[in-house]
């Protein structure tokens, strides 16, 4: 069953990737390519020859396989479609945060690897990003997990469904807080843009720039997965109804069904929000994480203030 | 009640016509014709004190301490405005000041009145909030009355400073209402001073404690405690000198006012707590603090206004102190204290206000040689530092006394400290008196035209309050010691 | 007490207070004028909001009247007036320097944290939706004292202190259920003439030194060699 979870969150990747590009391309009114081609741009790639630089090292040939696997992993432990799966134990907060961090220090090694100018450059912006970030989505996380006292995934989803629809001034500042970590973490607009050719407005793309066939498949959907897992995480602790808590086959489609609507609904959102707003320059980058790390903070602060009930 | 109403009544009418009256030459005539009126209901309405002890009704509540102060502002009030009239003419004459600004002027003096006489008669403690800052309200444009940088700046800061320590006393307001609510009896007193006196046992200490921390920070601000005293010497030596007058003879009062009323409350509310004289024990600090710092800095200063300023601080202090160490010797010292320093403070405002007029500056160094040029100023202002330095036999001496024989039966080392403060006071204030009234004149002195029987009158009471109190005031002020320390002098 | 046992209306109250204090966040950063007076604005709308919901709660109904006040005189009128001013003073495209935003924030924060030690022993007895609010409106109160104490321009320091105002006015009406309704208007009429001194003020201050920094105002200090 985890397993199967795991499986689908690497299918579910690149739709989620082609919906939100097929989306954007409908507000731009483009007719935009169908959302399964980042399917098929993957398949190609595979099939293409990997060329390496001669001045990479062994990491280099490892890096993509590394990041592709712990992300995947990391993936695998968020509930998707059923609660109290057997990866549930491990499917610690603070477990995801670490193996993305696996995922990110290899990806940023890698592109200093091969000493072209624009790797390092790509490699030094994402480590600011994600050292303001870090901080910011440990806030938020805690606001939720201190709700249910406990940082298991599971447990928080659980605790989640249990209260049922609540209007808590915490959850709405830890939402917008792991929202804006969210967009920075997955580099979307308006922190970095995906669909940029200057490299020097690059941000994950620089990083990636030297690969080619299979390891730029993998880094690709790596990057792909990541985007659903973050999904799958505001998802799940905000909006958590309709995933299942047992395994039986009605349940599981009606899980299934719900996290699939959900994530449509996000990747229109987040669609529209990047046509709407511009992406915004490096330096300010570092403001809008402090706003998020705020939130996180003015989150956990109301929770302990006007909730904790002391 | 009708002489309460009618007494409040008539600053807010005359406002209202100095405001719209445009020949302003006719504006002092009104002015000094309300306080006089002013004055006689004050009279009427102490009459009527002295007769029943207390009289309230309909949201006023005006017993032996609120009288006292009472009589005390109207009275200097229609002094004052009796000076303002020759003094301002004369700053209109020397083009200083404009046609509309008088007007303003003299509207803002009679709203004045009005929010202190409301801040001393009311028996809300909301309203009191409202009264106090009315009175900072009224008062901010007159400071900056001259117009130059130095009195804008003088008057931003006492608007922003006071404002901030009013706005923490309204904090400390809130909690005292929401003490009042968990009272629990069937009675819900509200805001009412006098009712929550009655059941102030029964407030939770925890809370009242807070909130006298809040009302204290907020309204000492307001009665210049250190370290929130930073407005006052800018605010009192840059606004015209009637205004200086009333704003440390009367402002000051009833800050402090609305301090002990308080302190009253968190008393009865502490008294069975683990800390009952946490009230007590703030304000000697504060008020040493206080009377010490302005002490030194008496010795600094090079204005002449400035000067008199801290020396308010000083006295403020000293006050504070006084009912802080609470005890009736202490409590009816500081009493006659206030009593005393107003009249003599006013009356020093309006001499410095001619001898800066003479010298053409307030600067210290400018005014010399009083005595030659004008000698009624020069003898009224030894008279006055005389008076203020706490020379025998005015009231000022009185009260300190009182206050040196409580502290030494209670705390005498404190004694001590108090002593040397008094002295360090005095040797600051004659230090830069002597070449003031006895230097050698400068070249080119007029005398002006001055008024002096106000400040005649001011200094006479102050001594006549030290040698013997009349009556009906010692009665006023004897109750005053009952309600606010327990006991009656032995 | 688990917020879902409470209805709808309970619900909002802790939601608009935590708004509020988000505001006083955001008042803290603004670094243009008029963002920040349409911030206060907005603040000024949640707090009358929040009294509507203490007042469907609790019963009161004098606090309808104290919010539509609350609502028409720091939503409408006192923003109104200083966007006036502003213009006036043509200070709309000024842009003023914050110091250290990032350290302005962290003592907020920590004023955040402070008021709440303070308030608990107070309000730990209590039980009612609102006494938590008590320790959210101290802190508004603070940070509007911090960004009066940290700001130069005399502008901000107005918008800081009546957002102290707002912060007392929260702290009244979640505490006490709203004081008696003659203290109330006593005390926005206060604030409304203040509001007028204020734009008074600014005309002389800008007369007399051209600029608004108040940093600038400082000619009356205790030096040796000063001559009046």
């Amino acid at each position: 069953m985890a397993a199967l979870q795991g499986v689908l969150y690497l299918v579910l990747g690149p739709w989620l990737v082609g919906w939100v590009r097929l989306v954007k391309a409908r507000l731009a009114n483009r007719r935009g390519a169908p959302a399964h081609q980042p399917w098929r741009d993957l398949v190609r790639l595979f099939g293409k020859e990997a060329r390496v630089a001669h001045t990479a090292s062994p990491l280099f040939r490892i890096a993509p396989y590394v990041v592709f696997v712990a992300t995947a992993l990391a993936a695998a432990t968020v509930p998707l479609v059923a609660v109290e799966l057997p990866t549930a134990v491990i499917a610690d907060i603070i477990v995801l945060a670490g193996l993305l961090a696996l995922a990110r220090f290899f990806l940023a090694l890698a592109a200093m690897d091969v000493g072209t100018a624009f790797g390092g450059m790509g490699a030094s912006r994402e480590m600011m990003v994600s050292a303001l970030a870090e901080p910011a989505l440990l806030m938020g996380v805690f606001t939720v997990a201190m709700q249910a006292h406990s940082t298991n995934l599971s447990s928080v989803v659980s605790h989640q469904l249990e209260l049922g629809l609540v209007l808590k001034p915490s959850m709405l500042f830890a939402l917008t807080c792991l929202a804006l970590v969210a967009v920075a973490e997955t580099g979307r607009i308006p922190v970095d843009n995906p669909a940029t050719h200057l490299e020097l407005t690059m941000i994950h793309e620089a990083m990636v720039l030297e690969y080619s066939g299979r390891h730029l498949a993998l880094m690709e959907w790596a990057g792909q997965v990541k985007l659903v897992l973050y999904g799958v995480l505001l998802v799940d602790i905000f909006l958590p109804w309709g995933i299942a808590r047992s395994f039986e086959p009605a349940a599981l489609a009606i899980g299934l069904g719900a996290a699939v609507i959900k994530l449509a609904l996000l990747g229109v959102l987040l669609a529209v929000a990047e046509s709407v707003l511009a992406k915004m320059r490096l330096f300010r980058v570092p403001a809008l994480l402090n706003v998020a790390l705020l939130m996180g903070l003015i989150g956990l602060l109301s929770h302990v203030i006007l909730e904790a009930g002391a | 009640m009708n002489a309460l109403f009618v007494m409040l009544l008539i600053p807010v009418v005359a406002a209202g016509v100095l405001a719209l009256l445009r020949p302003w030459h006719l504006a002092a005539g009104v002015n000094v014709g309300a306080s006089a009126l002013g004055l006689a209901c004050t009279a009427w309405l102490g009459w009527q004190v002295a007769a029943h002890g207390v009289v309230s009704g309909a949201g006023f509540h005006v017993d032996g301490f609120s009288m006292a102060l009472v009589a005390l502002t109207a009275f200097v009030g229609l002094t004052t405005a009796v000076f303002s009239r020759t003094y301002m003419r004369q700053l209109y004459d020397s083009g200083t000041v404009a046609a509309t600004r008088m007007r303003l002027y003299h509207a803002m003096y009679q709203l004045f009145m009005f929010t202190m006489l409301l801040a001393l008669t009311t028996d809300n403690l909301g309203v009191l909030w409202v009264a106090v800052e009315g009175a900072t309200l009224a008062t901010v444009l007159l400071v900056s009355l001259y117009r130059t940088s130095e009195s804008i700046e003088a008057a931003w800061k006492y608007f922003v400073l006071c404002s901030v320590g009013i706005a923490l006393a309204l904090f400390g307001t809130v909690l005292t209402y929401f003490a009042a609510g968990h009272l629990g009896a069937a009675a819900v007193p509200g805001l009412s001073m006098s009712a929550l006196h009655e059941h102030a046992a029964g407030l939770q200490p925890s809370v009242m404690s807070l909130a006298f921390v809040f009302l204290l920070v907020g309204y000492g601000t307001k009665a210049g405690l250190v370290p929130m005293h930073q407005w006052l010497p800018d605010a009192h030596s840059e606004g015209p000198a009637p205004m200086s007058a009333m704003l440390s003879g009367l402002l000051l009062n009833v800050a402090l006012y609305a301090i002990v009323r308080v302190k009253l409350l968190v008393d009865g509310s502490l008294a069975s707590s683990s800390n009952p004289y946490l009230a007590g024990q703030l304000l000697m600090g504060f008020g040493l603090v206080s009377f010490l710092v302005a002490a030194f800095f008496l010795h600094r200063q090079r204005d002449i206004k400035r000067l008199f300023s801290y020396s308010s601080v000083e006295h403020m202090g000293i006050v504070t102190f006084a009912f802080g160490l609470g005890g009736p010797i202490a409590t009816f010292g500081a009493l006659l204290h206030m009593l005393s320093h107003s009249l003599a403070k006013s009356a020093i405002f309006v001499t410095v206000g001619y001898a800066a007029r003479i010298a053409g500056s307030q600067g210290l160094e400018h005014i010399r040689g009083l005595i030659r040029t004008q000698p009624a100023v020069g003898w009224s202002l030894v008279a006055g530092v005389a008076a203020i330095a706490g020379l025998p036999p005015f009231g000022i001496f009185a009260g300190e006394f009182l206050l040196l024989v409580a502290t030494v039966d209670t705390r005498p080392w404190l004694a001590v400290v108090l002593l040397a403060g008094l002295v360090v006071a005095f040797a600051g204030l004659f230090r830069h008196l002597q070449p003031v009234v006895f230097g050698a004149a400068p070249e080119g002195q007029r005398p002006v035209r001055a008024a002096m029987a106000p400040v005649l009158l001011h200094l006479g009471l102050a001594a006549w309050f030290g040698l013997a109190m009349p009556g009906v005031l010692a009665g006023w002020l004897h109750g005053a010691t009952f309600l606010i320390s327990g006991d009656t002098l032995p | 007490m688990l917020p879902s046992t409470l209805t709808f209306m309970q619900q909002l109250v802790p939601v608009l207070a935590a708004l509020v204090l988000f505001l006083s966040f955001v008042l803290l950063a603004q670094a243009r004028p008029l963002s920040a007076v349409h911030a206060f604005a907005w603040q000024g709308a949640l707090l009358a909001a929040v009294t509507v919901a203490v007042a469907a709660v609790s019963g009161h109904g004098h606090l309808y009247v104290s919010a539509f006040i609350t609502f028409a005189l720091k939503a409408v009128l006192i923003p109104w007036m200083l966007h006036r001013l502003i213009r006036r003073l043509a200070l709309d495209r000024s842009v003023e320097g914050v110091a250290s935003p990032a350290l302005l924030n962290m003592a907020a924060v920590a004023l955040v944290i402070f008021s709440y030690w303070l308030v608990l022993p107070i309000v730990q007895h209590e039980s009612g939706i609102t006494r938590n609010i008590v320790a959210i409106s101290l802190a508004v109160v603070l940070i509007g004292l911090l960004m009066m104490v940290f700001r130069q321009q005399a502008v901000s320091q107005v918008i800081g202190f009546m957002s102290m105002e707002n912060g007392l006015f929260l702290a009244a009406v979640s505490a006490t259920g709203g004081m008696p309704l003659v203290v109330e208007l006593g005390i926005a009429f206060d604030v409304l003439v203040a509001m007028v001194l204020f734009g008074v003020f600014f005309l002389e201050i800008q007369a007399s030194i051209d600029s608004l920094d108040v940093d600038r105002l400082n000619r009356l200090h205790e030096r040796e060699d000063e001559s009046p």
